[in-house]
């Protein structure tokens, strides 16, 4: 691999890429550029474990891979053990003088399934221990990988293929789980909101992340064409806009400290959001009026935390 | 390929030793349409190189930054996004 | 200079595996595995064990976290029972196909419902089919011999299996028997240091766990099964080294009075020992009957168990387990291994000992009458069971 980068006024992008070209995402994958970037951000002194997902099965079918990093899958819902394993055994491997010491970033990946429904216990028992690791959770709102079914992270009113709108639902009828108040309540070093749209900001966060000692936690909101059933072009302008509306606030929170990190001074309305999607289309004026009510109510209480929040 | 190899060519534990030996994979034929780079009007500000999910923009020697069709799956990300209006996506069947 | 010592087993199990200077070792507690994890997070608290101690919040992630552990090159063990065994389940596979060596001693439990935290092998027998080389352990020597075997046979790099060490929950792991400990430099001498050749390391990055398609998925499993039978030969070999070093033999069959025996009693683990004492006084009347033990029952020890039958008119296996709708698992599998045998003994099976009921030298002798009986004149019920009402 070369080792060249990129320039952007300040800041210097590695050309390398840790994920290799002809993986199978889908054309267009928000997720697949999330990781992308994830990876320019923490380097090649990494060791990932990564849950099934859209992830995995886009980047290893046997006997090829896509991985330039050391890189392991066992399940769906123990990466966050896995991962707990991996950090454990270095420590004592160095601690015990049968491995250099070196800096070694150990990142965990899976999706809002993974994370947020089936992988819930283990990750959480991983924050709880404290392993020093980072966990990103590519959020892309259903179980995509197996057919565009409902979670715990898909948003109210969208329309999934276990929870479809019809002539007597309107889809998702329940609230997206706050995955990052959860991480929070571990009370770990770092937990963050991110999304691709916002490159450097996603890639500062990981940065960050690997860096604090102690569990870190980053949810990225990851646009999938496939599952939201949009144009294969609109994944950067569509990540822009779930930030620009409200729907989905990049924020910080370190050491309890709340921070936003994209504060427009008059969020866009949500429709503008909703439109460009399919899994949106089939809402009526009112449910998208109670949407926008919900994206205020959350985005309030966000800021209050901020406000409450020691500069 | 896969289908070539027999139970006496996996390794231990199915373990992929050579890493990123996917990346002979072409999905470039996936395309139905595909990127065309105006150099003209090119700024050179490698907004499609960053934001492309498939890592299919290079940098070139003169500093423009190109599709390469053997990954490139033509979804348009770099075309929606340039700020100069540098490229355009074209049906692939067009010349 | 060995020590003998008063050891309760699981104690002998944390021994051996403080002597083997595990790097990582994750647990979750359940009865009657407990006594296990106890001593070795007590040992790590002391300074006496050199390991990462990791209270995990499940099995599922014990084992999880054993084989994120064991990816990087990390000697690893785990200890569960039961119901743990149960929910891990899916990650045992996984062990043994990505080729992880982990150590894991399981005291067995009956499984729920009704909730019984005591003994019998329906644990065992519900993972069977998972890969893993696995040994019944009789008392607390052995729990401690095998469990340090284990290691020496799994982390072998022509191996490079996952190895279950079995001993009957509370019947063995809770009793305290005199245990002879070695030196330590002896165990360094038989056991090397864990030299895992696909450790997880950015210098030369590797892929593990990649997806089977349909195209290769067959070919993975093909691989695995010729490696796993494979795996005997250093089985034995493990074993004849652990005997020269420290003085003990073990064999994939155990025999008892087996000499020109017309019938042998089939047992595995710690029921083993009373059984001997019926064999012991009907051998005293007169009686042609001898004793034989599965020590591995993963790899199945064909050979060796065809060649200890050979001769005998009838084999009786008793089983602690029900295979719903099937019978005794061990059973089962006993008489199909047989088919192909000519001539070939009678096998009868009959069940018991299940969820904590004891079996008294009374009930073996019920064993045996019984299964003379039925080699005789058949059954004529639906299933052969000892001491249950």
């Amino acid at each position: 691999m070369e080792t060249k980068t990129v320039r952007f006024g300040e800041k210097l992008v590695t050309t390398k890429e840790f994920l290799a070209e002809g993986h199978s995402f889908c054309i267009g994958c928000g997720e697949a550029l999330a990781i992308r970037l994830a990876m320019k951000a923490l380097g090649e002194n990494v060791i990932m474990a990564m849950a099934t997902g859209c992830d995995e099965v886009t980047t290893t079918p046997l006997p090829y891979t896509s991985w330039r990093i050391p890189w392991m899958h066992t399940l769906f819902e123990n990466t966050a053990a896995e991962i707990s394993g991996i950090e454990a055994g270095l420590k004592i491997l160095v601690k015990k003088g049968r491995m250099p010491e070196r800096d070694l970033i150990c990142v965990a990946m899976g999706g809002d399934g993974a994370t947020s429904d089936i992988g819930i216990q283990a990750l959480s028992g991983a924050f709880e221990r404290g392993h020093d690791f980072i966990y990103i959770c590519l959020d892309n709102e259903a179980y995509m990988n197996t057919g565009i079914q409902r979670s715990s992270a898909t948003p109210y009113g969208a329309s999934t293929t276990t929870a479809p709108a019809g002539k007597f639902s309107m889809g998702q009828v329940t609230r997206k789980k706050n995955m990052a108040a959860i991480a929070a309540a571990h009370d770990i070093p770092y937990v963050a909101t991110a999304c691709p749209s916002y490159r450097f900001d996603l890639m500062k966060k990981v940065r960050k992340g690997a860096e604090l000692k102690g569990p870190a936690y980053i949810h990225i909101l990851s646009p999938c064409p496939t599952g939201w059933r949009y144009r294969s072009d609109l994944a950067i302008e569509i990540g822009q806009l779930a930030v620009q509306t409200g729907i989905f606030p990049l924020y910080e929170i370190e050491y309890g400290r709340y921070r936003l990190n994209a504060d427009p001074p008059k969020l866009k309305p949500i429709e503008e959001y909703l439109k460009l999607q399919g899994r949106y289309r089939h809402l009526t004026g009112e449910q998208i009026q109670r949407i926008q009510e919900m994206v205020n109510e959350d985005y309030a209480k966000l800021k209050e935390k901020v406000a409450a929040s020691p500069l | 390929m896969a289908d070539e190899l027999t139970w006496k060519d996996l390794e231990v534990g199915n373990i992929i030793t050579e890493a990123g030996n996917g990346s002979f994979r072409k999905t470039g034929d996936w395309r139905t349409e595909r990127p065309i780079l105006d150099k003209e009007k090119c700024i050179k500000c490698a907004l499609c190189w960053i934001y492309c999910p498939d890592a299919a923009i290079k940098p070139s020697e003169e500093g423009y930054y190109e599709a390469d069709l053997y990954y490139c799956k033509g979804c348009g990300i770099c075309a929606s996004i340039c700020p100069a209006g540098a490229i355009k996506m074209i049906a692939e069947e067009e010349k | 200079m060995s020590r003998r010592v008063a050891l309760e087993a699981s104690h002998a199990v944390a021994e051996a595996v403080r002597m083997a200077d595990v790097d990582v070792t994750a647990a979750y507690p359940i009865t009657p595995q407990t006594h296990i994890p106890e001593r070795l997070a007590e040992m790590v608290a002391d300074g006496e064990l050199s390991a990462a101690y990791i209270p995990v919040e499940s099995e599922h992630s014990a084992m999880s976290t054993c084989l994120g552990a064991a990816a990087v090159g990390a000697r690893t063990f785990t200890a569960t029972a039961g119901q743990g065994l149960e929910l891990m389940h899916e990650v045992v596979y996984v062990a043994s196909s990505m080729r992880y060596p982990v150590v894991m001693a399981v005291c067995n439990r009956a499984l729920s419902a009704p909730l019984s935290v005591w003994g019998d092998h329906s644990d065992a027998m519900a993972v069977r089919d998972t890969g893993w080389i696995q040994v019944f352990c009789q008392n607390g020597q052995e729990a401690f011999d095998l469990t340090l075997w284990a290691f020496r046979v799994g982390e072998d790099p022509k191996v490079l299996f996952p190895v279950m060490v079995h001993l009957d929950g509370f019947t063995l792991s809770h009793v305290t028997e005199p245990v002879i400990l070695p030196e330590q430099s002896e165990v360094e001498r038989f056991l090397p240091r864990f030299q895992y050749p696909f450790a997880l390391n950015p210098d030369k990055p590797m892929t593990h766990g990649a997806f089977g398609p349909p195209e290769i998925y067959s070919e993975t499993k093909l691989a695995q099964e010729v490696a796993f039978r494979n795996s005997k030969e250093v089985i034995l070999q493990g074993w004849k080294e652990f005997g020269d070093t420290f003085g003990r033999y073990y064999h994939p069959v155990e025999e008892y009075k087996t000499e020109n025996a017309e019938t042998l009693l089939l047992t595995m683990g710690a029921f083993t020992e009373t059984a001997k004492i019926v064999i012991d006084d009907r051998r005293d009347k007169g009686e042609a009957i001898g004793l034989i033990s599965l020590r591995l029952w993963r790899p199945f020890p064909f050979e060796e168990f065809r060649r200890t039958v050979k001769g005998a008119q009838l084999l009786i296996v008793f089983d602690r387990c029900i295979s719903f709708g099937l019978g005794g698992p061990v059973f089962s599998e006993i008489r199909s291994a047989l088919y192909d045998e000519e001539p070939r003994p009678k096998v009868v099976g009959i069940i018991g000992g299940l969820g904590g009921r004891d079996m008294s030298e009374d009930n073996f002798d019920y064993v045996i009458n019984r299964g003379k009986e039925i080699a005789e004149k058949g059954s004529g019920r639906m299933l052969e069971t000892v001491g249950i009402r």
